[in-house]
């Protein structure tokens, strides 16, 4: 039962070893490779630790804690803000207790006793430890099923794929991030708690943290203007004003655990995870073929990365200003292709609001549109469905959606015509009535005065 | 070729002559306030056009959720005429209430409930009564967002009364919620039940009326002069109804009834949602009552309240039947002053309320 903290250091940066030594019932994996060279009587011994640490947890965490007790009482906030903050910590709700990553013994009455390396004592993890340390539970799978049997387990395997993981290992950087780094410690919570560091409302800023930090990646020689650049982006508008947490924040582009900057060659499959139609057709598009020839990134050449704006339709066309100037000019293809979607674009545009307009303003005269409003659904239909099939560079694929939205606008402006007439048709109609019914009246009064006139006499 | 022998075989199966006889000595007292009989007549007419622009609007409604706003849509835009007939029926169902409540309170000022015209009163509230149920399922029939979460809001209050609440809840919407059982329901009440009711009614009603006579306040009784019915008040009748006309088509042309949105069940209820004016003034009573009074549920006492004043209202002639009581007419005209400015004052304040 000794396993003291040199002798689990010393142990730490084997993979299966931290793997294998979750729970007494899981059995050795045959199949895997690491598997023989640690059946050791030591690691059976490390094995059987851990296990009991684990399932006596639930028990454990209802039972005395002289850590939690002690480190409240200490002055030093370092000290105690572990033991506050670890009231909201989803481990602690699982039942798990400080001795659970720890080691030691909380049920000691002494600083010595419950902090003795014969009974497991670890103590606070270096940084190049923290992720071997969160894998020790979060990478097996079988003692994981027990808490939640969605969570995935690839999390330290994927970390080490990510530049910070890559920096950690293979250059001993500690600036990095680490689990902690962005989950937080002892205080951690689930992703979906939006109080959680990492719930999708909070995530851009707690990359920012390092991130938006000139001084903090100076080393590192990358800029820190992402997120002031994300947070003038259609995505973050998405995020933070219409409360749409389906739109992307850092994670969802570049990877949580296996966080790197998508290269040229796989930025569009990470926009086309969202925006997959328009992925499709780019990759038909005579664009391919050329952006792949000048090595320019595929979506962000035109939409930017970090400060990717609300698309409008003066990026495309010929005009000043139209990002297709920017590689075609007068006299090629492209110039024309983007000349005639810009105009066909415009033509649907001016269509729409034509046959809105008249619907409007026969709505305002009380006559009943909704059904032309309805249909005048499909014109716009079109012209969002047009604005998408510019990716495939086009001309005739942008036709064969605005012609059809075209009859549909103008059959709103003829519905809207009518209704016009209508209304017009109305008001003289009532003119003519209202003639007639207060002549009709009038008749009416004078057989009346007729009537009265004889009685008298 | 002469009608004479036409009238003869009439006359001798419907007795015309005797009719016209009676027609002939019919007569109705001219006073200063001549004018509130014109009401009763009106309120007869725009009921009458509320049965042929209903029988019209049915030849083309369907009673369902799901096509009940549709073929009301197909109404007012498909079908010649249609929105004329869809506006003048909203229309008319409003001013036949206006009408409505004209008479009932001329009734009640001028005291025209003095025996032997208690069933007159009676069968008129009744009428009355029966008129407000046609607005509240009449309401509801188009299917669009304001009717269904005015319809859904008009029953939960129906659902407050303690012990009778929840059942007329239920039976009203024909389950638990508003959904396409309770506009079938409606729809039934509104073309059926309710159109029988009113038909005895207003027979009672009118019969009563025309066998006890015009009634003439008790300040005019030795000193009104007299007018034939027909034809000099009938005529007369007759100028009001054309005008009418006139002015239905005028608010229909000028001002079409609104469709509104198609009601979504599943949508949350739109904001600053109001009843029909009719019901304004106990739904802006119900607003402002306090939770709690004397312990007891705010709401629930308010309709309780509301309940107390309807049964009143049918008591009205048996609590006050001595012409010679001075005391209690002053009584029952300051209840009534009360009561007619409390309903337009809280009706205006409902109107303007967000």
């Amino acid at each position: 039962m000794i396993m003291g903290t040199s002798a689990y250091r010393s142990d730490r940066s084997d993979r299966t070893y931290t793997s294998h030594m979750s729970h007494p019932s899981q059995k050795s994996h045959p199949s895997h490779p690491s598997h023989k060279s640690h059946n050791t009587m030591a690691s059976r011994l490390l094995r059987l630790l851990f296990a009991v640490l684990v399932c006596s947890s639930v028990t454990a965490a209802q039972q005395k804690s002289s850590c939690i007790e002690c480190h409240l009482k200490l002055e030093d906030t370092r000290l105690s803000a572990p033991a506050k903050n670890f009231d909201n910590d989803i481990h602690k709700s699982r039942g798990l207790s400080c001795n659970d990553c720890h080691g030691g013994d909380p049920t000691a009455d002494t600083k010595e006793g419950a902090k003795d390396p014969r009974k497991g004592f670890l103590g606070k993890p270096k940084t190049l430890d923290i992720p071997a340390y969160c894998g020790k539970c979060h990478s097996d799978a079988n003692l994981m099923k027990r808490f939640n049997p969605s969570l995935r387990v690839d999390q330290e395997r994927e970390y080490y794929t990510s530049v910070h993981g890559k920096l950690l290992k293979e250059k001993g950087e500690t600036r990095v991030a680490t689990c902690i780094s962005c989950h937080s410690v002892h205080g951690i919570r689930a992703p979906s708690d939006p109080l959680s560091s990492v719930y999708p409302a909070n995530v851009a800023e707690t990359c920012a943290k390092c991130h938006a930090s000139a001084d903090y990646m100076k080393p590192f020689g990358i800029p820190s203007d992402q997120y002031t650049k994300y947070k003038t982006s259609v995505h973050a508008n998405a995020i933070y004003v219409k409360q749409d947490l389906s739109a992307p924040t850092c994670n969802d582009c570049h990877g949580n655990h296996g966080a790197a900057p998508p290269g040229i060659a796989s930025v569009a499959n990470v926009c086309g995870q969202c925006h997959a139609r328009q992925a499709e057709l780019f990759q038909t598009s005579p664009h391919k073929k050329a952006f792949d020839d000048r090595q320019l990134g595929e979506c962000i050449t035109c939409h930017s990365n970090h400060a990717i704006l609300r698309p409008n339709d003066n990026m495309i066309g010929t005009q000043q200003g139209a990002l297709c100037i920017n590689c075609h000019s007068n006299g090629d293809k492209g110039f024309a292709a983007a000349g005639i979607m810009r105009t066909r674009i415009d033509e649907l545009i001016a269509g729409i609001d034509k046959s809105s307009g008249i619907l409007n303003q026969a709505e305002r005269k009380g006559m009943e549109v909704s059904k032309p409003k309805f249909e005048l659904k499909g014109a716009t239909d079109a012209l969002t469905h047009a604005r998408v099939l510019i990716h495939s560079s086009s001309t005739a694929e942008v036709d064969k959606v605005v012609g059809p939205g075209l009859e549909v606008a103008e059959k709103g402006y003829q519905a809207g015509l009518a209704s016009l007439g209508e209304w017009k048709f109305r008001r003289e109609g009532l003119a003519v009535s209202l003639i007639f019914i207060l002549f009709l009246a009038f008749l009416v009064y004078l057989k009346l005065r007729q009537i009265e006139r004889r009685q008298v006499t | 070729m002469t009608i004479e022998p036409l009238k003869d075989w009439l006359d001798e199966r419907l007795s015309i002559s005797t009719l016209q006889a009676m027609a002939a000595k019919k007569e109705v007292p001219l006073h200063r306030h001549s004018i509130w009989y014109y009401f009763g007549g009106m309120t007869l007419f725009l009921f009458a056009v509320q049965v042929a622009t209903g029988i019209l609007l049915l030849l083309y409604y369907r009673p369902s959720s799901e096509n009940a706003f549709e073929s009301v849509q197909f109404i007012i835009t498909e079908v010649k005429f249609g929105w004329l007939i869809r506006s003048i029926h909203s229309w008319s169902a409003n001013l036949m209430i206006a009408t409505l409540f004209i008479h009932l309170f001329s009734v009640f000022f001028l005291r025209a409930y003095y025996p032997p015209r208690e069933i007159t009163w009676l069968s008129g509230a009744v009428l009355l009564f029966i008129i407000i149920c046609f607005g509240f399922s009449g309401y509801l029939l188009p299917w669009n967002k304001l009717a269904f979460f005015a319809t859904k809001v008009g029953t939960e209050i129906a659902g407050v009364v303690p012990i009778v609440g929840r059942p007329v809840l239920r039976f009203l919407r024909g389950g638990d919620d508003v959904t396409g059982a309770t506009l079938t329901r409606f729809f039934g009440f509104h073309v059926a039940v309710l159109p029988a009711m009113a038909t005895v009614f207003i027979g009672i009603h009118v019969l009563l009326v025309q066998l006890h006579g015009m009634h003439v306040p008790r300040k005019y009784e030795h000193n009104y002069q007299r007018m034939k019915f027909f034809p000099n008040f009938i005529l007369r009748d007759l100028i009001g109804w054309i005008l009418a006309i006139g002015v239905l088509a005028a608010l229909a042309a000028l001002f079409p009834w609104e469709l509104g949105e198609k009601a979504d069940p599943f949508a949350p209820a739109p904001a600053g949602i109001k009843p029909e004016w009719y019901f304004l003034f106990m739904f802006q009573t119900l607003k402002w009552i306090p939770a709690k009074i004397l312990g007891m549920d705010g709401e629930v006492l308010g309709i309780m309240t509301f309940n107390a004043i309807a049964l009143l209202l049918f008591l009205v002639p048996f609590i006050d039947r001595d012409p010679e009581n001075r005391r209690r007419h002053l009584i029952f005209n300051v209840c009534g002053v009360v009561a007619l400015l409390y309903i337009v004052v809280m009706t205006i304040v409902g109107y303007v309320a967000k």
